[in-house]
């Protein structure tokens, strides 16, 4: 044609294409990929901030997570409080209701166990105890998650802040009691509560040679609580209630959902899944209250459960991916042939989780690379 | 010699992950002409469209501004070669005026005065009608349109192309906007038009090019083109435009609305003194301006908006017992044995869930049935099945998200779920916005069946020319009231025109509704 061409044209280097789907290899391949090339980045800074041997760093991070059975046990449990927490803000989280105060429903949960722990037994018989201490712990969380429910039913108010806010009343309220409970009075300690009786504590599983004894149960319980939140989202008509009210409120409407029920219902649920992780921190864990018993769960648990798309069976992986950093973070931070502090440990940690997260951007979308224009004139 | 074409097009291929857009599409535009676009839902003329605009990159192929090569990867891109795209969405800031929208985001001295002077000076030279300091919520929806063109002529584009511009316009601003459009081409400017309606088409187009299944067909000089040769083009056979319509049978009462109220937010009413009947075994249709109380006199029949005074009466066909549906909920009204459905607006933030699959969004007036606490899932993936074979509803499975769905097949999904419940009345409103002439042709065949097999249908539309087609009747509602119920055999397009604009403030004007009636 009569297009004469006077200058170069200046094609973009490359463009972004969304793609329309994935195959499950592809996908798995882009986050292999990004796992290698997050401890490959790590590695560089590593040895040029530091000047450490990077694998002796990654040694570390390893023994710390899984170098003898006492830390596989560590390892796998701390996965699990973390699962149970990231399962109940999964519920909210699929209505597009943004709890983000699973810290305050823990503590409330974690709270009601230590009293019941502290002033029933002897009361009650002992089985009586463990129904009551469930109960409770349930009814702690959940009712921490009614209030904000209601008002975003109602009002329409702001989850987010709502369940902020509450974490800070929870948290006050558990430092409070851990001053009027504390043996000592003034020193803010609780101690071990029925240290010889063991009342209320979750009964250990195998002989005294089982180092996995006092780990077990807890992992057991989350493990259940997982399949139940899997099936009850996926083949339930409460699950399909929340699909519909998450996406739009507007179909909800339509159809004849009763969307503030449905609010209501699931965040209460949801809370007291919090809450029951509370009752598992103090029964079968700790078996006594603080003031930072929760962890950072209510928070961490967010990511969790972001990166599984909301996933219960997914979630698994991602909070044993993230409960595995943390665990080598700390054993980098301690470990005397590294002159490294718990600061660059979160560092080496922040930057693994950033790779993992931005890798999905290339799971949804494509880079095309300018091509050379050869053949065509 | 030959002319330079102003546009040119030259083997552009664009893809969306599997999906192929366009492919290998070639066309031009010459200077001062107007050339239509023309082509089926999905055929790939928006995507077209925004790669000239620079809001898509192409993946293959170049593009010629009077025969020199361009690149354009922004709309800034574009502009600064002339090009002008008039969204079906307008981008305007609300609270601006038109003057201040239209030099909004250009560069150099901001000078609103010589700004206004030089509006008014184009508005002057294409005939448009406009106020410069009037601010854009004040407007109505064909202003707003007048302020995205100007602002497009006064970065001195060439070429300008709108996106199905009459869709949200009355016949009468239709014609003012054509004859704008016709001024603009004699000043030798290149018009690309996007549209489904073909009576547009052949009134305004020189030529027209046509798109099928994202690949260039062929371009057609509109004097040698009729309907049926630019729907054969488009569709790739030969397919019928006439809707059939029968008597209906036996029209008794189904609903019969009295005297509604509804009042919005803000306590101002968006429906007033409301009354009509609709009929069994007969398409009442509703025509007026885009939200004028369509939408919420639909929703308060299915207990979606509350009523501040009136009644709904429901009517029984079997038992002929009469129910108030006045402050009942949509499951209330189910249990009442009232076999409403309805097709809403908003296809997928109302009538189906985008993400879910087609299953689950069959399922979802159905859901609830049986004591068991999980879902059965067997049912509704039959009727996804016969729906999908029955309706021709393209998709890859049933498992398909609807959010991926073309908007026709989208819409098949939706009229097929509401017509399996065996409705008494169906309410559909704009069932075929955005739908291209085959899947249109299946909603009013689908409608009519309904008709047949004596159900009271509602259809609210906007095509003035298939609802004089389709319709027994035509109810025609303006600023929430009614200005008139015409015979559909009788009526012309201009009465109703002239209806759906009644300006109700004046008392004068309510006395001539009667003899329109």
């Amino acid at each position: 044609m009569t297009g004469e061409k006077t200058k170069k044209i200046r094609d973009p280097l490359f463009h972004i294409i969304k793609r329309g789907s994935i195959v499950w290899w592809k996908s798995a391949l882009i986050r292999v990929s990004a796992v290698l090339i997050a401890l490959i980045v790590v590695a560089i800074i590593t040895l040029l901030i530091t000047g450490q041997n990077p694998f002796e760093m990654y040694k570390a991070m390893v023994d710390g997570a899984i170098g003898n059975e006492l830390r596989i046990w560590n390892l796998l449990q701390d996965t699990a409080l973390l699962l149970v927490v990231g399962l109940a803000l999964t519920l909210s989280f699929k209505m597009r209701f943004w709890n983000i105060g699973g810290q305050g429903q823990i503590i409330m949960g974690a709270v009601a166990a230590t009293a019941c722990m502290k002033f029933l037994p002897g009361k009650v018989p002992d089985f009586a105890l463990y129904l009551i201490m469930i109960a409770s712990a349930l009814i702690a969380g959940g009712l921490w998650a009614l209030i904000p429910g209601i008002f975003k039913a109602f009002l329409n108010t702001n989850e987010t802040l709502f369940t902020l806010m509450m974490n800070y009343i929870a948290l006050n309220f558990a430092a409070f009691l851990t001053f009027r409970w504390s043996k000592n009075s003034g020193n803010n300690v609780i101690g071990i509560i029925n240290r010889k009786s063991h009342a209320g504590w979750f009964p250990e599983i195998g002989g005294s040679g089982f180092v996995g004894r006092n780990f077990l149960l807890n992992i057991l319980i989350v493990f259940v609580i997982m399949l139940i939140v899997f099936v009850y989202l996926k083949y339930s008509k409460h699950g399909y209630e929340i699909s519909v009210v998450g996406e739009s409120e507007k179909t909800a409407r339509y159809i004849g959902i009763n969307v503030k029920k449905v609010i209501i219902r699931t965040v209460v649920i949801s809370g007291a899944i919090c809450g029951l992780a509370g009752l598992i921190l103090v029964s079968g864990v700790h078996h006594t209250l603080t003031t930072d018993i929760e962890g950072g769960r209510g928070f961490t648990a967010i990511i969790v459960s972001w990166m599984a798309h909301f996933n219960p069976l997914y979630m698994a992986l991602t909070s044993f991916l993230i409960v595995f950093l943390e665990k080598g973070a700390i054993q980098v931070a301690s470990s005397p042939a590294l002159n490294l502090d718990d600061n660059f440990a979160n560092i080496v940690t922040g930057i693994i989780i950033l790779f993992i997260i931005g890798c999905e951007f290339f799971i949804n979308y494509k880079i095309v690379f300018r091509k050379r224009k050869g053949g065509v004139s | 010699m030959e002319q330079i074409p102003a546009l040119e097009l030259k083997n552009i291929t664009k893809t969306f992950g599997s999906i192929v857009a366009n492919k290998d599409v070639s066309l031009c535009a010459e200077k001062g002409e107007i050339l239509a676009i023309l082509g089926e839902n999905g055929s790939g003329k928006t995507t077209l469209m925004n790669m000239i605009s620079g809001i898509y990159y192409p993946d293959a192929g170049q593009i010629f501004i009077n025969g020199k090569e361009v690149v354009i990867t922004s709309p800034k891109d574009a502009f600064d070669n002339g090009i002008g795209m008039i969204h079906q969405h307008f981008k305007l800031v609300d609270v601006l005026t038109a003057a201040e929208n239209i030099v909004l985001g250009l560069k150099g001295r901001f000078n609103l005065k010589s700004a206004v002077k030089e509006v008014s000076s184009i508005a002057k030279k294409y005939g448009f009608e406009i106020d410069p300091m009037k601010k854009i919520y004040e407007m109505s929806v064909s202003e707003k349109q007048t302020v995205e063109i100007i602002k497009v002529l006064y970065r001195n584009a060439n070429i300008l192309i709108l996106d199905e511009p009459t869709a949200v316009l009355t016949p009468q601003e239709t014609s003012k906007l054509f004859d704008v459009l016709r001024r603009m081409k004699d000043e030798g400017k290149t018009i690309i038009i996007i549209t489904h309606k073909l009576h547009e088409v052949l009134s305004l187009s020189d030529r027209v090019a046509v798109l099928r299944k994202g690949e260039y067909i062929c371009t057609i000089q509109t004097s040698e083109a009729d309907e049926s040769i630019l729907t054969e083009a488009m569709v790739g056979k030969k397919v019928s435009l006439n809707i059939e319509r029968v008597q209906p049978k036996d029209p008794v009462d189904r609903l019969i609305v009295k005297d509604l109220q509804c009042l919005n937010r803000e306590g101002v009413p968006v429906l007033q003194d409301v009354s009509f009947s609709a009929k069994a075994g007969e398409i009442l249709g509703i025509a007026g301006i885009a939200g004028s109380g369509q939408r919420e006199l639909l929703e308060a029949i299915a207990g979606l908006q509350h009523i501040s005074s009136g009644n709904i009466t429901y009517i029984d066909p079997k038992t002929d017992k009469q129910e108030n549906l006045r402050d009942k909920t949509p499951v209330q009204i189910r249990q009442l044995g009232v076999r409403l459905s309805f097709v809403p607006e908003d296809r997928l933030g109302m009538g189906l869930v985008g993400n879910m699959d087609i299953v689950d969004n069959m399922m979802l007036r159905s859901y609830g049935k049986g004591k068991s606490v999980f879902l059965k899932r067997k049912e509704p993936r039959d009727l996804a099945n016969e729906i999908i074979s029955s309706l021709e509803v393209v998709t890859p499975s049933a498992s398909t998200p609807v959010r991926r769905l073309s908007g026709g097949n989208v819409q098949k999904v939706l009229v097929g779920r509401e017509i399996a419940s065996t409705p008494t009345v169906l309410m559909a409103a704009y069932p075929v916005r955005g739908l291209d002439i085959n899947s249109s042709y299946m909603i009013y065949s689908l409608l009519n069946q309904q008709k047949a097999n004596g159900v009271a249908v509602i259809f609210v539309g906007e095509d003035l020319d298939v609802l004089v087609e389709l319709c027994d009747r035509i109810m025609v509602i303006g600023s929430g009231r009614i200005a008139g119920i015409v015979d559909g055999r009788k009526a012309t397009k201009e009465q109703i025109g002239l209806l759906m604009t009644k300006n109700f403030k004046e008392p004068a004007e309510d006395d001539r509704t009667e003899d329109t009636n």
